[in-house]
């Protein structure tokens, strides 16, 4: 079962954040995991919105062998030129250049990024029981 | 050459499959698969006799690839027979054996049943001993599995047994550590800490390390996540029980804790009061009050 | 059209409950309301209540951090009040430890923790950071 939703205002990261949080609590997420991978949804829609120039967000409820939520952010925009560089924590600076992926990822217990200039970013995190 | 090979095995079970359980529960009583009395016999033969079916089903379709969608019943029958054997104690070598023993009662059957020549035979055996020892690696890793997990839900329970929380006095918690600090576990510490510090209305937790064997950087992270945390709550935290070695060892790894920490509970304790204003007095004789903290 | 989170004045301390999923438009509204309140009634101390805030992100976060800065340097403390355990965690998780920030586990401890800077000469700001 996967919901898209697109990402275009700050409006829709909220609504991002409220049908993460319905779907964690479905797939029987207990309440820190589910503050965790709803934490990280807040983050990577916000990029996605800020850097992307807007984009997707596919919510799936995973009911297999592995219980939980995975999400998958998708834009078309400039895409990122060193993922290394943006996985290390740009909170330190605490200007709000960091794209804040470090911790995003910390927070997900599986996380993958695909990106390359000009190529658009590809995010999936997810969070299992 | 090779789907004539699994096709031959596919009618070998087909025509001999009642042959081929007998000499397999044979097989089966003699390495001791009873023996300790956890399956009863009409369980094993069931569970034997239904391999077999979704074995052969399996065969038929042409397919030698265990891990192709073909093979999917039979995985799923061997999935299910290692977690419940692992589950209730049985050794991974009793568990493998379901799948092994099984090659002698197949080979067997080719020699007795076989019309093709001595060649073709050999290779029919050979694909199929190759076939079933990769189901039986892969029933002893699905066995793997299972084990691994019901140790991951030991340690969780072992963390939340080992994590107490104690209130010390009006505000003032200690959590006596024992043990290692894994990130697992420092999980399990800081909700305990956090939601006893909601309940208690608690502003100083003393965090107690005397049964922490080693603070190397990892551990230090871990600590200082769970004071950062107790701090978001309003709540301040001191480092208590730092053996020498201890202190010796975060200085030479360059740990830095940035809070109070003192070798023993009794004088945080005694920080602690001091940081609520309180004080520990003696009681007065006679008519006096006794002012005590 | 953007919602304004009001603040409430009670004597020389400012107290804002935070009680709605925040966007971002809200939420910085809300840090320049709170300068402007801060200099127009020479506040003491600001209090901020997030106890009904189910997540924390590194927007919200950042902001809590501008307004303590803010504040201190207008000479007013700013304590913020009923953070939820798996918040906390949470933020923690993410990196962000809010090291700026005053906390206390309610608004009647949040007050008291404002009074007491009044009260006592020593600061109690160096402790735990």
């Amino acid at each position: 079962m996967t919901e898209r939703l697109e990402i275009h205002s700050s409006e829709d990261v909220v609504r991002v954040r409220q049908r993460v949080r319905a779907l964690a609590v479905e797939s029987g997420l207990g309440l820190v995991d589910q503050t965790k991978v709803v934490t990280a949804a807040s983050e990577l829609a916000r990029n996605t919105l800020d850097y992307g120039g807007g984009g997707t967000v596919d919510i799936e409820l995973v009911n297999g062998a592995r219980r939980g939520v995975r999400l998958v952010f998708e834009d078309q925009g400039p895409g990122i030129k060193d993922i290394d560089a943006a996985l290390r924590d740009g909170f330190s600076t605490g200007s709000g250049l960091g794209l804040g992926l470090g911790g995003a990822k910390r927070l997900c217990s599986e996380f993958t990024i695909q990106s390359a200039l000009g190529q658009g970013t590809r995010v999936t995190c997810s969070r299992w029981k | 050459m090779p789907k004539a090979n699994k096709l031959v095995t596919s009618a070998l079970l087909n025509s001999h499959q009642a042959e081929i359980l007998q000499q397999w529960m044979r097989r089966l009583k003699e390495d001791g698969a009873l023996e300790s009395g956890r399956i009863r016999e009409s369980e094993l033969q069931a569970q034997c006799s239904d391999f077999l079916s979704k074995l052969r089903d399996a065969l038929a379709k042409g397919s030698n690839d265990i891990d192709g969608a073909d093979f999917a019943p039979v995985r799923a029958v061997l999935t299910d027979l290692s977690s419940s054997r692992a589950t209730q104690g049985f050794s991974p070598r009793e568990t493998a054996m379901f799948v092994f023993s099984l090659k002698p009662a197949l080979f067997d059957a080719a020699q007795k049943h076989a019309d093709g020549d001595a060649a073709s035979t050999m290779e029919a055996n050979w694909q199929t001993g190759l076939m079933l020892d990769r189901l039986g690696l892969f029933t002893t890793e699905a066995y793997q599995k299972t084990r691994e997990t019901l140790i991951v839900r030991q340690q969780q329970e072992i963390a939340e047994l080992s994590t107490p929380v104690i209130k010390l006095w009006d505000g003032i918690l200690a959590l006596p550590l024992i043990g290692t600090l894994d990130s697992q576990r420092t999980q399990v510490v800081m909700e305990n800490l956090l939601e006893s510090i909601v309940a208690q209305g608690a502003t100083m937790a003393i965090i107690d390390i005397t049964g922490v064997p080693t603070v190397d950087t990892l551990t230090a992270q871990h600590l200082l996540k769970t004071v950062a945390a107790a701090r978001l709550m309003g709540a301040d935290c001191i480092l208590s029980g730092i053996r020498p070695q201890i202190a010796q060892t975060m200085v030479h790894l360059g740990v830095e804790l940035n809070m109070v920490s003192k070798a023993t509970l009794a004088d945080a304790f005694s920080v602690a009061l001091a940081r609520q204003g309180r004080i520990v007095t003696k009681r007065r004789t006679a008519n006096n009050n006794s002012a005590e903290g | 059209m953007v919602d304004r989170i009001p603040i409430l004045k009670l004597g020389d301390v400012l107290l804002v409950t935070i009680q709605v999923d925040m966007h971002d438009q809200i939420a910085t509204a809300l840090e320049e309301d709170l300068t402007a309140r801060i200099v127009s009634s020479s506040a003491r101390g600001v209090l901020i209540d997030i106890s009904a805030l189910e997540i924390v992100d590194s927007f919200i976060g950042r902001m809590l951090d501008n307004i303590a800065a803010i504040s201190r340097i207008l000479d007013a403390d700013t304590v913020v009040v009923g953070m939820r355990p798996a918040v906390a965690i949470t933020l923690v998780e993410l990196g962000l430890t809010l090291s700026g920030v005053k906390t206390a586990l309610d608004v009647d401890r949040g007050m008291a923790l404002i009074r007491r800077r009044d009260e006592s000469a020593v600061d109690d700001a160096d402790d735990s950071d």
